[in-house]
């Protein structure tokens, strides 16, 4: 009910709101923070970890767009959103932006009230299944009974990917992530689906790993960015910007223990033009020139982003994730 | 409630004008207010550039649904998906009330019965479930005591065809053979007759004052006659038995987790809740009314048919009315536990949309409906057992 209610306001914003947010800037430095929408827990992406504090890839991009345009990374609220209230809550004014695990697709960009920014993880949808199950393929599950979270584009690609090949998959559509997945461990369900990153998130949860086995089958291309509301251009082009820094960050070396330094010393003009030590890229787009420089001491660059979320805690490689000089397709358009 | 009717005073009075006046001001105030949201919303959703309107109603749903009454696939709309939403929930709903309303009564008359334990098991029951909020008990239910069946491959055989597991409670499905439509016309002769002999006997007790046993007499006919009617038509039902194959049970009616333990939830909750009112209508009948019947007398059976529940009703039906009512909006906290009702569907599809502000006019729409037909029928029973005033 609570959930229902949430919703309920939100749909109430739109009905009652005024003008929209021409301005999501000036609104976030009148506040003093920002309204940052993440998932309601997934590990490695945005979690609570035992003290409180969210942690995870999605909730260090908050930090960084905080540290970016506030100075101060430790600026931001955290607003946990159930999947089918993550483009509402951006779209009427209820968080500033998302970064939550939402998959980047036509029909939200141009449909919903919503823009993507940047491309921050490229991900894919599986599947899980217990490892006694005696399969290897997805191909193989005519019959399965599979787990999935409501309003997200996996629950279409889940019917989707059985239409195509002629399975009959039976769902089971949980509100919550934390609900389909403890459905999937008490066996209620054959399998499990949503992004690769998640299942394996999910999988280290389980109390043996080794049980549950992740299918070689990517059923889908899920690239994962934040959202902005549709309509306030500086606004996204600040939280772009913010996210193509960091990622350009990791190609030039440019870390949270050196970005002092390089920021004084280097001779590399693309580095001094990111950190502020020559021109003024921040003024491009409404913030200190200094804008880069803090949000990398304050979270790192992509790739110590990454390290340290998903590759420390859940083991994932970096994969497409990696810088596209190694073979992976992280391409960071050029800050000039 | 009293049903006295108050005719208004006739003729304009200043009075009459003053509230006439007073009422459309605020007629107005509200009107104008209704307007002014209605235009802002179009006008917020236009400059967000979300899409308004039902036209999405018509398009490729594309989501899946786990357990409809109907036949569904991906392939159909949106305003499809929605319309097995509300059967789901119309489904549930209709047999929790059904099943809450039997266990009510139970647990109402036992909370005042003279044995001291099962008085006290009411109580402990009513008590308990009334304190906990209802989705703690549709966790509970769904993740700890259906949870703790086997695995399919294990699943538990009550009899033959009949199995339980995790995935559900499956049973053989009826199948109609050749000479079901001559069965199904039989039967429904035999119900004809049984019900007419039913108002014969009836009648012929108001006539005579001769006892006639109309209830059973009735049901005996209908037994009888379907059951020649059955074997005459060379046992016109088959069943198809589930068969466990690959991943789950094929074949067969399933009852599925999700959907049981809604019901049960539901059942249980309200089961509470009517418990009381039966129970307050029980004791709102004054002593001195039993005494005189008894006095009479009538055997207690009669007693309590004809002149204790009767007058217990009164008490009872508009409260339970409120408990119905409850009881469909409680049904949306199916969500939690994943059974496809109608708020689970509509927000699959404002997920995939974005039109929130259609898809909750929707739910409001339906659930009102829904709540005023059960007002009006409750208020048509409440109107029968009502003392006629004088």
């Amino acid at each position: 009910m609570n959930k229902l209610m949430k919703f309920g306001a939100i749909a109430a914003a739109i009905t009652a709101a005024g003008a929209v947010s021409a301005g999501t800037l000036d609104k976030v430095r009148e506040a003093g923070e920002l309204a940052c929408g993440v998932s309601e827990g997934v590990p490695g992406f945005s979690n609570p970890n035992s003290d409180g504090v969210w942690v995870g890839l999605d909730a260090d991009f908050c930090r960084a767009v905080a540290a970016a345009v506030l100075g101060d990374a430790n600026a931001v609220r955290y607003v946990p959103l159930a999947s089918k209230q993550k483009v509402l809550a951006v779209s009427s004014g209820q968080v500033d932006m998302t970064s939550r695990t939402t998959t980047w697709t036509m029909k939200r960009d141009s449909a919903e009230g919503v823009d993507f920014t940047a491309v921050v993880y490229y991900d894919g949808q599986g599947f899980m299944v217990s490892a006694d199950a005696g399969i290897s393929s997805a191909k193989e599950m005519d019959g399965a009974t599979v787990c999935v979270t409501t309003g997200t584009t996996t629950e279409l690609n889940l019917a989707d990917f059985g239409r195509a090949n002629g399975l009959s998959l039976e769902p089971v559509v949980f509100e919550g992530k934390r609900e389909a997945v403890d459905a999937y461990a008490s066996g209620r369900c054959d399998a499990l689906t949503t992004d690769m990153s998640q299942l394996a998130a999910f999988r280290t949860g389980f109390s043996d790993p080794s049980a549950h086995k992740i299918l070689p089958e990517v059923i889908s291309k899920e690239p994962l960015s934040p959202l902005v509301a549709h309509g306030d251009n500086q606004w996204k082009d600040i939280v772009t910007w913010v996210v193509f820094g960091i990622i350009s960050a990791e190609e030039l070396g440019v870390t949270q223990a050196n970005v002092a330094d390089m920021a004084a010393n280097s001779s590399d003009p693309s580095v001094q033009r990111m950190l502020g030590s020559s021109g003024d890229t921040g003024g491009f787009i409404g913030l200190e020139s200094t804008w880069m420089a803090d949000a990398i001491s304050a979270v790192g660059n992509y790739g110590e982003i990454y390290d340290r979320n998903l590759t420390a805690t859940l083991g994932l490689e970096r994969g497409l994730n990696a810088q596209w000089k190694d073979g992976g397709i992280l391409y960071a358009m050029p800050i000039r | 409630m009293s049903f006295t009717k108050r005719t208004a005073k006739p003729g304009f009075s200043v009075q009459n004008i003053g509230s006439a006046l007073s009422q459309a001001v605020v007629l107005t105030i509200v009107l104008g207010i209704v307007y002014v949201l209605f235009t802002n919303t179009q006008e917020n959703l236009a400059i967000r550039g979300i899409e308004s309107g039902f036209a999405f109603l018509d398009h490729e749903a594309g989501l899946p649904i786990g357990d409809s009454l109907i036949n569904y696939s991906p392939t159909r709309s949106y305003g499809y998906a929605f319309l097995v939403g509300i059967l789901n929930t119309l489904f549930v709903s209709f047999l929790a009330v059904i099943f809450a309303t039997i266990l009510g009564v139970f647990v109402g008359i036992a909370r005042v019965s003279h044995n001291w334990l099962l008085a006290k098991v009411a109580a402990i029951y009513v008590e308990t479930l009334r304190n906990l909020p209802l989705l703690l008990t549709l966790f509970f239910i769904y993740s700890v005591v259906l949870a703790a069946l086997p695995h399919p491959r294990e699943a538990i055989e009550l009899m033959e065809g009949v199995y339980l597991s995790k995935r559900g409670f499956y049973l053989p499905r009826p199948l109609a053979e050749a000479g079901f439509p001559v069965f199904l016309t039989a039967m429904l002769v035999a119900f004809v007759l049984g019900l007419g002999f039913w108002r014969w006997a009836a009648s012929y007790k108001m006539r005579t004052g001769k006892p006639m046993p109309g209830f059973w007499g009735g049901l005996g006919i209908v037994v009888a006659l379907t059951g020649i009617a059955y074997i005459a038509t060379g046992r016109p039902i088959s069943s198809e038995l589930p068969v466990y194959a690959g991943f789950n049970f094929k074949g067969g009616l399933a009852m599925k987790p999700e959907f049981a333990s809604l019901l049960i939830g539901l059942v249980l909750y309200t089961a509470a809740y009517i418990g009381e009112n039966v129970r307050s209508g029980i004791q709102s009948v004054q002593a001195g009314q039993i005494e005189a019947a008894n006095a009479l007398g009538v055997s207690n059976a009669v007693v309590t048919r004809k002149v204790l529940l009767p007058q217990a009703l009164r008490v009872t039906i508009p409260a339970t009315t409120n408990d119905y009512a409850s009881l469909v909006k409680n049904s949306s906290l199916a969500v939690a536990i994943g059974y496809p009702d109608m708020v689970s569907i509509g927000g699959t599809i404002i997920g995939q949309n974005g039109q929130a502000v259609e898809i909750i006019g929707m739910w409001m729409a339906v659930y009102l409906t829904i709540n005023l037909i059960i007002s009006l029928g409750m208020n048509y029973l409440n109107a029968r057992v009502l003392h006629v005033e004088r």
